[in-house]
């Protein structure tokens, strides 16, 4: 083993999107712009070693997501594969197809934890912003069946311009349900949700707003409910570590078998990024070039290479950066040091519009 | 403190405690949460069964590391508190 191969961690976490197809069409959806097919999505054997493989090099949760995770009708023998290897087993998702049945199954199956996402808290916002008719009443019925199941809840509250008002009742609502843990996310700027941003970017004072609400609900629902926060990173002064660093903590693999450091790593041009399919996850994680690409900080520019930050937020976000500079290797502009910072401003400064673009399968 | 003694501790719904091969060593998973606790919580998180109390969890760390209860007692309660500050245990 080399020196650096030596000093490398293991990986903690691997997010396994197991397909890109979802009855949902949020705009700020998290998937690349161009979906991958059903043809294309990885077969379940290969998925079964893809989790052996994971858990053998260390990596300790899976995070089944999507798209809709449960469109996929062999997820409980996944669940069932990866709860014996010893793997933590979280399932994220919009809740929609999931019935009695089928939540007893995959707890039985050993699913150990699950993350259901709210769009809003009034049924028509809710429903608007997923393009689906009776989703947010669909959720509210599946929240109470996982909880009266025993596995523990976590309600992610997406929130962005147009529901921000409505937090307070948000959050009420999420406790009210039996979530043990409350995420309050604002959308994140990349994929559906950059082309959106113009209409779902809060204003400052919304969000000084929000930041209020959460601290109340905090302190009324504490020793019961943790609250998590996720804050937008247009308003912050530095960035956000992204996934922690780039390979240093996760691996992500798509429908299709492609392993990414992070969900949006593939927008980068010129990194060819690694199939599990051909690799095994030891080796995409050790050496390849793409995890090996802007992990550390040798690849750092200015000012992030003698900042004293380095090894705090890792120069920020890949992605962002690419988004928004056209440049993957630029410092996050999102910090104000940054030498794009103020792309950020421009952003906040932009007037705001109201009409969005839902998701859907474009030329895939 | 008689509040302290009343109750069990039990792990918190969707967390686990356990020993990873890999990194040789113990592990708490909850939720979008990973961590290594240090080697005196993870003597007390050994000791969490749903059914011990604070004064059995001390009782039985006093015994085994053969250290005077009253010394313990008081940093033992403290890092219930805080595991239970962190969503780790309950009671
Ligand atoms: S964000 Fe919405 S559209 Fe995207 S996968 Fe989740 S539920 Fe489906
Ligand atoms: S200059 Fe780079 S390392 Fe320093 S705070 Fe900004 S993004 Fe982080």
């Amino acid at each position: 083993m080399t020196a650096s191969a030596a000093a490398l961690e293991p990986p903690l976490a691997l997010l396994a999107e197991l397909t890109h197809r979802c009855p949902l069409q949020c705009p700020y959806c998290s998937n690349p712009r161009a979906l991958v097919t059903r043809a294309a999505e990885l077969d379940i054997a290969t998925w079964q070693r893809v989790l052996t493989e994971a858990a053998k090099l260390g990596v300790l949760q899976v995070h089944f997501s999507g798209g809709e995770p449960t469109a996929r009708r062999d997820l409980l023998d996944l669940v069932r594969h990866a709860a014996g290897l010893g793997l933590y087993t979280n399932l994220i998702t919009s809740g929609v197809q999931l019935d009695r049945a089928r939540l007893a199954a995959l707890a039985d199956a050993g699913l150990d934890h699950i993350q259901l996402s709210f769009q809003d808290v009034d049924d028509a916002p809710g429903d608007a912003i997923a393009a689906y008719d009776g989703a947010q009443a669909k959720k509210r019925a599946v929240a109470a069946l996982v909880v009266a199941q025993g596995l523990p809840l976590t309600a992610n509250l997406v929130v962005h311009r147009r529901n921000l008002g409505r937090l307070a009742a948000m959050i009420d609502m999420a406790a009210g349900l039996g979530a043990a843990r409350i995420e309050v996310a604002h959308a994140q700027y990349y994929g559906w949700a950059l082309a959106n941003r113009a209409a779902l970017l809060p204003t400052r004072a919304q969000l000084e707003d929000a930041d209020r609400v959460v601290d109340a609900a905090r302190a009324t629902l504490k020793g019961k409910v943790v609250i998590d926060y996720v804050t937008p990173d247009y308003y912050a002064r530095r960035p956000k570590a992204c996934m922690s660093g780039w390979g240093r903590r996760f691996i992500n693999i798509t429908p299709e078998g492609k392993a990414l450091p992070c969900h949006a790593a593939e927008t980068i041009p010129g990194i060819a990024f690694p199939f599990v399919t051909r690799e095994s996850l030891s080796t995409i994680w050790q050496s390849s070039a793409a995890f090996a690409r802007f992990r550390g900080t040798a690849w750092m520019p200015e000012p992030c290479r003698s900042c004293d930050q380095r090894e705090v937020d890792w120069g920020g976000c890949r992605c962002q950066a690419l988004a928004l500079t056209g440049d993957a290797t630029r410092t996050d502009p999102v910090c104000t040091l940054a030498p794009d910072h103020t792309l950020i401003e421009a952003a906040l400064a932009d007037p705001a519009r109201e009409e969005l673009t839902f998701r859907r399968f474009e030329r895939v | 403190m008689t509040d302290a003694a009343a109750a069990p501790y039990r792990f918190a719904p969707g967390v686990k405690f356990r020993f990873d091969d890999t990194r040789q060593a113990w592990i708490v998973l909850a939720p979008e949460r990973l961590f290594m606790p240090d080697e005196h919580a993870t003597e007390i998180l050994k000791l969490i069964d749903g059914a011990r109390t604070a004064d059995a969890v001390i009782d039985d760390l006093a015994a085994r590391f053969d250290a005077p209860r009253a010394t313990i007692a008081a940093d033992v309660l403290e890092m219930l508190q805080d595991l239970i500050d962190r969503g780790v245990l309950r009671r």
